[in-house]
């Protein structure tokens, strides 16, 4: 009886949290432009989403272009400053380590829009004329952190003891880093890199602050854009569906790779 | 040998011109007038114009309502997913946790499209749902994260003890998971006050929340009294940090 | 210098954060020998291991291999290889890789690489597992990859880092064994690291006992347990009865209030001492003739081997004693100790000694805390003093708070009828207390000295 409510209690708060999900996912197989109105069933707003063809499906591929360039720049960058750094830090002693611990958590405690304006007034007080290049510096900026924090536990984690082992077999400082250190961390860098990629994904308000005025739209802002002219362009509504899916079988794939890794340990 | 403290020196300079400078940024702009004078004008304007005020009191208000509802909705929820005898599967937690991978707009403006299908009028009734609905696995993750690592032998102690497994709830369980709470009110109460995006959504642009008058100070290029508004959060968030454990921020890391 | 050292040591020291780990060790070591670093933790023995693989630079002093001085020297350019504590063997690499590893970075012919660490594998026994992962190995099997990674690269010397430690004890006897034939085998030179005296006392050809970054004592395993030269060493290796003692003359030494016959001379006569009995070598006897002391059985437990005794001297003091056969609690026992087996040392200290500060007639700055005393007429405020307190001039208290001083209980030693203890203070000082009080090891306690117990005499520039 117990499990019975508790199992109904978690299957209504997840009918909650999908029911817009369902919803607009059963509507993008409908040609309406209007949202709820069902016209039969229909594969148009894929095909216009692909095509780039009707209204506005060109500018919004543009924007999905965007948002994954910038992503994958961002995370890159921030998977290498932030490895670099996790073991800098690990390697800090008291006062020291807890001062960059500190500094770390400050982009991941601000909300969005701190981070976004104070990044704009950076980029103003240095009269930076802001674009892409001040959007994947800002994403470097918040992404970071979880690199920093991906990478940490990895390096809790090693066996202290493994670099020395290989300076003691002859190899030198870099090839230990090449050979042994690198690998051993792979697993942080990778999660981190992922964690890094979605946080640029979804973010909407420090990309709105640093883009500037040159036209810049990643996925987040052209909604916004689209959401205050009043109509949602019908063709968001296959690509919500997609990005949904490719999310879950994400999640599904690293889940059933960690529960396998579990296993072997 | 080069000593490996020094390879956080890159990221030193990196957070202090692009986190540090930026922060202290907000203080100099909102502390001076468009000519560039030190100046409390702005501040005093916040304080003295009673549109800011009432909507930073609404912000409030809607961010306690929010993060007490995403409590008092998700502690359960959390607590069921941690507990082996009701809940075995890993799949029912990743679908609790898969809502913070996708993009927030994208979720907001499909409830609000729900909301609008429904014929619901869009108000301070939407707005908190929507809310909720956004923030919810935000609250349930770091509670599941600190009740699954949560040692069992507490509990059984409190049981040897004579506890009743309603005690070993109040008395061991919740106060040993505060930590876990304290993070998730961290990870909602403060995005729910910056936002604006979402409350736009879910309002139609009707409440406007502190965010918003951030976001309209800044865009229409009245920079000063923006940054003495964003200047205005930074204090509450080192408020409010003091509250929580700032490690305990850090259990959205380990994520995968 | 004798041609057989192949690690000179010569005035090493080294401090981490003000606290002197290693404090001038000197000592050296043959060739082919096994020789043990024996202590306890945070005695320095690791750091010593570590500075010697090259981890660590000395802070002072030189460690010569064959005669040159490598301390400038990085860890990958020393023909020195280390078995880690807890193995580091590389998890992304299998068994045969992390062999190899060595090879590979001194670009060898992959045949002779091969051929190198199938002989090694051979060696510890481990032939069929080259393609297994390190993590699906046991603690054991790891224990033997680490070793013949560490010896296929033919090192000058072996440095091991406590590499048993990790396993269960039927486990650690049987890899002892193993350990004592591959040194057999490759004829490498030993350096051990370990905690465990019976493992030192196992398998070294020579043990040296650490304690506090220095040297205690350097011998056999044989000299080391039958002639202890302190307390220190006497309590670290096997058991023993520790007691307050008095050399009467050459021969002759005094303690439980009864005078033995020894064999030690040259301390002097009327000497404070301290002498070390082993309780395997307190005998019983029913001549009367030969009974040197009398006693009353307290408690009598078995142990395998042996039947472990307390016994109750007729002049009040508590001595263990090990013997085959059991004796019943309560009964009166003749006791005898062969001269033989009477270890006199010399007594470290004899008394607390401080140097402070008057502050007033009554009170005295020393070692961070402000103490009353006797009045003192003939010092005034601000003179230099040196003082000296005896050690049951110094009162221990439950509560830190409770002292003038607080500090932990460092290291006890019971001495048949009162326990001798060593205070580390806050502030890093030793202070010597005999109390017939209980204390553990770690227990904090406030520290406080009895005035009429300071004795104070101004000191002379």
């Amino acid at each position: 009886m117990k499990k019975v409510l508790a199992k109904a209690y978690l299957y209504l708060l997840l009918a909650m949290l999908y029911a817009p999900l369902l919803f607009i996912a059963i509507f993008s197989f409908t040609e309406s432009r209007v949202l709820g109105n069902w016209t039969g069933f229909s594969t148009k707003l894929y095909v216009n989403l692909f095509s780039g063809g009707m209204n506005g499906g060109s500018s919004l591929l543009a924007a999905v272009e965007n948002t994954l360039l910038i992503a994958l720049i961002s995370a890159a960058f921030a998977t290498l400053l932030g490895t670099v750094a996790a073991i800098g830090i690990y390697n800090l002693k008291g006062r020291k380590k807890a001062a960059m611990q500190f500094l770390n958590n400050i982009p991941m405690i601000n909300p969005d829009i701190i981070t976004g304006v104070s990044l704009f007034l950076l980029f103003v007080f240095l009269h930076v004329s802001q674009g892409y290049a001040t959007v994947v510096l800002a994403h470097i900026t918040f992404c970071t952190p979880y690199v920093v924090l991906s990478v940490m536990p990895r390096l809790a984690q090693m066996n202290p003891n493994i670099y020395e082992a290989a300076l003691d077999l002859g190899a030198t400082p870099a090839q230990a880093l090449r050979k042994v250190l690198i690998p051993e961390l792979r697993p942080g860098m990778i999660s981190g890199f992922i964690l890094a990629f979605t946080m640029s994904l979804d973010d909407f308000a420090v990309t709105f602050f640093t883009r500037g005025t040159i036209g810049l739209e990643t996925l987040s802002t052209y909604i916004y854009a689209d959401a205050r002219k009043g109509g949602l362009t019908p063709e968001l509504r296959p690509l919500m569906t997609i990005i949904f899916l490719i999310v879950l079988i994400l999640l599904v794939v690293m889940n059933m790779r960690r529960e396998k890794m579990n296993k072997t340990n | 040998m080069i000593k490996r403290s020094y390879w956080s020196l890159p990221y030193l300079i990196f957070m202090v011109m692009f986190v540090v400078l930026p922060l202290i940024l907000i203080a100099v702009y909102a502390f001076q007038d468009g000519s560039g004078h030190f100046t409390l004008a702005n501040i005093t304007r916040f304080f003295t114009d009673s549109d800011s005020l009432q909507t930073f009191a609404l912000s409030i208000e809607i961010a306690i309502e929010n993060t007490l509802i995403c409590i008092l909705l998700g502690y359960p929820a959390a607590w069921i997913l941690a507990n082996r005898k009701l809940n075995r599967s890993a799949v029912t937690v990743m679908l609790f946790i898969m809502p913070m991978w996708i993009n927030a707009l994208m979720r907001t403006l499909a409830t609000a499209e729900l909301f609008n299908m429904l014929g619901f009028t869009l108000g301070k009734g939407t707005l908190l749902f929507g809310m909720v609905y956004d923030y919810i696995p935000f609250m349930i993750y770091p509670i599941y994260n600190i009740l699954m690592k949560m040692d069992n032998s507490y509990a059984e102690a409190a049981e040897d003890l004579g506890a009743t497994p309603w005690k070993v709830f109040w008395k061991i369980t919740v106060p040993l998971s505060m930590p876990g709470v304290m993070s998730g009110v961290l990870m909602v109460f403060m995005p729910t006050v910056s936002t604006f995006a979402i409350s736009e959504f879910l309002t139609n642009n009707k409440i406007k929340l502190f965010g918003t008058i951030i976001q309209e100070n800044i865009n229409s290029s009245m920079w000063n009294y923006g940054a003495a508004l964003a200047f205005i959060m930074l204090l509450i968030i080192g408020i409010t940090s003091l509250f929580g454990d700032n490690k305990e921020t850090q259990a959205e890391g380990g994520l995968i | 210098m004798a041609k057989d050292y192949i690690i000179d040591i010569q005035h090493l020291s080294k401090s981490f954060g003000g606290v002197k780990v290693l404090d001038d060790i000197n000592f050296y070591i043959r060739k082919g020998e096994f020789i043990t670093l024996l202590g306890p933790s945070g005695c320095g023995k690791t750091t010593l291991l570590r500075q010697i693989a090259g981890f660590i630079a000395p802070d002072e002093g030189k460690i010569l291999l064959e005669g040159k001085d490598i301390s400038g020297i990085p860890p990958y350019e020393r023909p020195l290889n280390t078995v880690f504590q807890r193995y580091a063997l590389f998890p992304h690499l299998d068994v045969y890789d992390n062999i190899a590893f060595g090879l590979k970075l001194q670009k060898l012919a992959p045949e002779e690489i091969q051929k190198r660490v199938k002989k090694m594998l051979k060696m510890v026994s481990m032939t069929d597992y080259e393609d297994r992962s390190v993590d699906s190995l046991s603690g054991g099997q790891q224990q033997r990859v680490a070793i013949a990674r560490a010896l296929v690269n033919y090192p000058k010397v072996l440095l091991l880092d406590e590499p048993l430690a990790a396993l269960d004890l039927k486990m650690r006897k049987d890899m002892q064994l193993e350990l004592k034939e591959i040194h057999r085998k490759m004829g490498i030179t030993f350096i051990y690291v370990t905690h465990d005296q019976e493992e030192a006392l196992t398998l070294s050809d020579t043990i040296v006992v650490m304690n506090e970054g220095k040297i205690q004592q350097i011998g056999t395993p044989t000299d080391i347990y039958n002639e202890p030269v302190n307390c220190f060493v006497a309590d670290f290796i096997g058991e023993s009865n520790i007691l307050k003692g008095r050399m009467m003359r050459d021969r002759r030494v005094a303690f439980i209030k009864h005078e033995f016959d020894c064999v030690d001379e040259g301390f002097g006569e009327d000497v404070p001492v301290d002498v070390v009995v082993r309780p395997e070598d307190i005998y019983f006897t029913t001549d009367p003739a030969k009974c040197q002391f009398t006693a009353k059985v307290n408690s009598c437990i078995f142990k395998g081997v042996h039947y472990e005794m307390w016994v109750d001297t007729d002049t009040g003091y508590e001595l263990m004693i090990q013997d085959y056969d059991p004796y019943e609690v309560g009964s009166e026992v003749m006791l005898y100790i062969d001269p033989d087996d009477i270890q006199v040392m010399h007594k470290e200290r004899t008394r607390n000694v401080f140097d402070g500060k008057m502050v007033d007639e009554t009170h005295v700055e020393l070692i961070g805390g402000v103490f009353e005393c006797k009045a003192q007429a003939d010092l005034s405020a601000g003179d230099e003093v040196r003082a000296e307190i005896r050690f049951e001039d110094v009162d221990l208290l439950d509560h830190q708070e409770d002292g003038v001083i607080a500090g932990e209980v460092h290291f006890l030693l019971y001495k048949g009828d009162h326990y001798h203890l060593t205070i580390l203070t806050e502030e890093g000082d030793h202070i010597w207390v005999d109390t017939n009080d209980i204390w553990d090891k770690g227990d904090l306690v406030g520290i406080n000295f009895k005035p009429r117990g300071i004795k104070l005499t101004k000191k002379n520039d």
